[in-house]
C-alpha cells in the first residue's frame, strides 16, 4: 500500500480526493430523498462507506483507521441500533403501540408530521447501523494481520 | 388459575408484552457491548434483561391462559392493522416457547459468569453479552412474531449472533473458527431457503402473514407454487432445526462453542426452528395440505426415525462428553418430529412436551458439564472418571438430568416419551414405538458410558483436582435438575401447556 507521503498514484489521489466528499453528499441525497424515491437509510449507508473504503484504498489502510478510528465504527452501528428501537420507545411513551409514528408528535388526526419524521429518525438508525457494520466488516478483513509468519512454514 | 399475574402486573406491560418481551433484549444488546467493567456490569444488565424478560412471559402466559381454551394476542407493530402490517401473535403454541427461551435464557445467563470469565478475553465480554442479547432478541422474535417475512428476520439476527458466539469458543478450542464457518454456511443456506419458500407463497396468495396466509392458501389449493415454496420452508427450517440429514453443523457447533453458548443453545436454537416448522405445517399449511396432498408423515417420520437411531449410535462412539450431547441432541429432535409427524393431537402435543423436557434436561447436562470443565480442562469421558467423589453436587444433578435424557420413571423425560409412545400406539404405528424404545436402550448406552466413568471409575490422573462448580452454577443446574424430577412426578402443569398448545394448533388452525 502506498504511504500518504509515497509519489506513486498521483492521478489516483488527486482524482479521489474531490471523490470522496461528493460521494458523502451523495448518500446524504440518497437518504433524504428516500421518502420519494428508491432509496433510504440502507443504501445510504453502504454508499457512506465506499468514501471511507476508497480513502482507505487510495491512501493505506492506516490512515483510514486514523480518520474513522474501528471503535468509532462499532460504536455507530450500536448507535443506530438504538435510535431505531428509541424511536419504537419514543411511541411507546407517547401511548401508541411500539413504532406507531402517529403518535409522536400529538397530532390531530389526519396529520401527517409524525410518519415523516418517524420514518427519517429511524432511517437515521439504519444508516448508522449499516454504516457502522459495513465499516467495521471492511477494518475486520483488510486490517488483519497475518496470524502465521511467513518463516513459519 | 394464574390471574394473580394479571393482578399484580403494571397496566403498561400487560398492554404492550408482545412488544416490550423483544424490545428489552433489542436495547439492552447495544448498550451492553459498550458497557466498561469487563463484562461484569454486562453480565448484570444481561440477568436483568433476561429476568424481565421471563416475567413478561409469565405475563402473555396468564394473558393466554385468562380465556378458556387460550386467548390469541394480537399486538400491531406501529399501529398497522393486520395482515397489511407485521403482527405479533401469541396464542397457546408461542407463549410455551416464549416462556421456555426466556426462563433458559435466564437460568444459562445466572450461571454464565464463571465460565466466561475463564474462557473468553477480558475485552471481548461486554461484545459476548451484547450479542447473546441479540440472539436472545432473535429467538423471542421468531416465537413472538404472526408475519412469515418478519420471522426470516429474526431467525437471520439471532443466527448472526449465534455464529459470532459460537466462533468466541476460539479462545478455549480453535476448533471453534471451523465450526462457526461451517454453522455459518448452513445456516445461511437454509435461512436462504426459507426465505425463498416465503417468495413463493407471497407470489401465490399476496401476502405475508402467517394467519391470512393460511385463509388465502384454502383459496389457492394445491398451486405448484405452493408446493415448491412448502418444500423449500420444510427444508430451510429443517436446517435450522437439525432435522436429521441436515444436522452435520450441530456436532461442532456445540463441542467447541463457549460452555455458556453450548448450555444455551442446545436448550433453545433448534426449539424454536422446530416451533417455526409446526407453525408452518399446522397453521399456515392445513393439515389435509401438509399431510395427504403431500405424504409430509412418509418424510417427517423416516427422518425422525432414523435421526433416533443413527445419531443415537453416533453418541455411543464419541470420545467427547459434548459430542455425545450434541449427537444426542440431534436424536432428541428425532423423538420430536417423529411426534409431530403423527399429525394428531395427541402426536404434537408429545412432541412439543419432550421438547420442553428436552431443553430442561440438555440445558441441565451441559451446565454441568461446564461447571466440571471449569477447574479440569478436558471434555472427554476419560478426563471425567471419577469425578462423582471430586463434585458430588454437580455430578448428581448431571446424573438427573442424564437419567431423564434416557427416559427412567419419576423423570420428565420417562414423561415425555411416556405421551409420545402412546400417542404413537393410539394411531396405531407400533413399529416406530418399539423404535422409540429401542433409542432409549441406546441412550442408556452412551448416557451409561459417562455416569459409569463418573462414579465408578477411579480418576485418571490423581494429581489433577477437580473442584466442585461454584454456587453460581449450582444454583441453575439445581433448579433445571429439580425441574426435570418434578414434570416427573408431576408433569400435569408442563404437559397441560403442550395440550393446549396442540389444541390452539388444530383449532385455530384455518381462522
Amino acid at each position: 500500500m502506498a504511504g500518504p507521503r509515497s509519489d506513486h498514484h498521483v492521478i489516483l489521489r488527486v482524482v479521489a480526493k474531490p471523490l470522496i466528499p461528493i460521494i458523502a453528499l451523495f448518500a446524504l441525497y440518497v437518504h433524504f430523498h428516500g421518502d420519494y424515491s428508491p432509496g433510504g437509510g440502507f443504501q445510504a449507508g453502504v454508499i457512506i462507506v465506499v468514501a471511507v473504503v476508497l480513502y482507505a484504498l487510495v491512501f493505506g489502510i492506516t490512515p483510514a483507521m486514523r480518520a474513522v478510528p474501528p471503535v468509532f465504527a462499532r460504536s455507530l452501528a450500536a448507535l443506530g441500533f438504538i435510535i431505531f428501537a428509541g424511536v419504537g420507545v419514543w411511541a411507546l411513551i407517547m401511548g401508541g403501540n411500539f413504532l406507531d409514528y402517529d403518535v409522536l408528535f400529538n397530532e390531530e388526526p389526519g396529520g401527517h408530521m409524525g410518519q415523516h419524521y418517524g420514518i427519517i429518525a429511524v432511517e437515521v438508525g439504519v444508516l448508522f447501523a449499516v454504516a457502522g457494520s459495513m465499516l467495521s466488516i471492511f477494518y475486520a478483513f483488510a486490517g488483519r494481520v497475518t496470524e502465521i509468519k511467513d518463516e513459519d512454514w | 388459575m394464574m390471574d394473580w399475574i394479571l393482578q399484580i402486573a403494571p397496566a403498561f406491560a400487560e398492554a404492550h408484552a408482545p412488544a416490550l418481551l423483544i424490545l428489552l433484549p433489542m436495547l439492552a444488546g447495544p448498550i451492553a457491548a459498550f458497557l466498561p467493567g469487563g463484562g461484569r456490569v454486562a453480565w448484570g444488565m444481561t440477568v436483568i434483561v433476561t429476568g424481565l424478560c421471563t416475567l413478561l412471559s409469565l405475563i402473555l402466559l396468564a394473558q393466554v391462559r385468562s380465556i378458556e381454551g387460550g386467548a390469541i394476542i394480537s399486538y400491531a407493530m406501529g399501529g398497522w392493522a393486520p395482515p397489511h402490517g407485521i403482527e405479533f401473535r401469541i396464542d397457546a403454541l408461542n407463549v410455551l416457547i416464549l416462556l421456555l427461551v426466556s426462563v433458559i435464557a435466564f437460568l444459562t445467563s445466572i450461571f454464565g459468569w464463571p465460565t466466561i470469565k475463564a474462557e473468553i478475553a477480558d475485552g471481548k465480554r461486554a461484545m459476548f453479552f451484547g450479542a447473546f442479547q441479540v440472539c436472545f432478541m432473535g429467538l423471542l422474535g421468531v416465537a413472538a412474531t404472526g408475519d412469515a417475512f418478519n420471522l426470516f428476520v429474526f431467525l437471520e439476527l439471532s443466527s448472526i449472533a449465534t455464529y459470532v458466539l459460537v466462533a468466541l469458543g476460539s479462545g478455549r478450542d480453535r476448533r471453534a473458527l471451523p465450526a462457526a464457518i461451517n454453522y455459518l454456511l448452513m445456516g445461511t443456506i437454509g435461512a436462504s431457503f426459507y426465505v425463498v419458500g416465503v417468495g413463493f407463497l407471497y407470489a401465490a396468495t399476496g401476502t405475508l402473514n402467517m394467519a391470512d396466509l393460511a385463509v388465502q392458501l384454502q383459496d389457492v389449493g394445491g398451486n405448484r407454487a405452493v408446493q415448491v415454496g412448502f418444500a423449500f420452508i420444510l427444508v430451510g427450517l429443517g436446517l435450522k432445526a437439525a432435522m436429521f440429514p441436515l444436522h452435520q453443523w450441530l456436532p461442532n457447533a456445540y463441542s467447541y462453542s463457549p460452555s455458556f453458548v453450548t448450555a444455551f443453545l442446545a436448550a433453545t436454537a433448534t426449539k424454536v426452528a422446530i416451533y417455526a416448522m409446526v407453525r408452518f405445517l399446522f397453521s399456515v399449511f392445513s393439515l389435509d395440505f401438509a399431510f395427504e396432498g403431500m405424504s409430509l408423515a412418509l418424510i417427517l417420520a423416516p427422518m425422525g426415525i432414523a435421526a433416533m437411531l443413527a445419531c443415537s449410535f453416533q453418541a455411543i462412539f464419541q470420545a467427547d462428553i459434548r459430542r455425545t450431547l450434541a449427537y444426542s441432541s440431534v436424536a432428541q429432535v428425532g423423538y420430536m418430529l417423529l411426534g409431530i409427524s403423527l399429525g394428531t393431537a395427541a402426536g404434537v402435543s408429545a412432541g412439543m412436551f419432550h421438547l420442553v423436557n428436552h431443553a430442561l434436561m440438555k440445558g441441565a447436562l451441559f451446565m454441568a458439564v461446564a461447571g466440571a470443565v471449569l477447574t479440569y480442562q478436558g471434555t472427554r469421558i476419560h478426563d471425567f472418571a471419577g469425578l462423582g467423589r471430586r463434585a458430588p453436587w454437580t455430578m448428581t444433578a448431571f446424573a438427573i438430568a442424564g437419567l431423564s435424557l434416557i427416559g427412567v420413571p419419576l423423570t420428565a423425560g420417562f414423561q415425555s416419551k411416556f405421551a409420545l409412545v402412546s400417542a404413537l400406539l393410539e394411531s396405531g404405528w407400533w413399529w416406530a414405538a418399539l423404535l422409540v424404545v429401542f433409542s432409549s436402550v441406546l441412550a442408556v448406552i452412551y448416557m451409561g458410558r459417562i455416569l459409569e466413568a463418573v462414579f465408578f471409575r477411579a480418576p485418571a490422573n490423581p494429581h489433577k483436582e477437580h473442584g466442585e462448580a461454584p454456587l453460581l452454577i449450582l444454583v441453575p443446574l439445581w433448579i433445571l435438575a429439580i425441574a426435570n424430577i418434578w414434570i416427573g412426578v408431576d408433569g400435569g402443569f408442563v404437559y397441560g401447556l403442550a395440550t393446549d398448545a396442540a389444541e390452539a394448533l388444530f383449532i385455530g388452525g384455518a381462522s
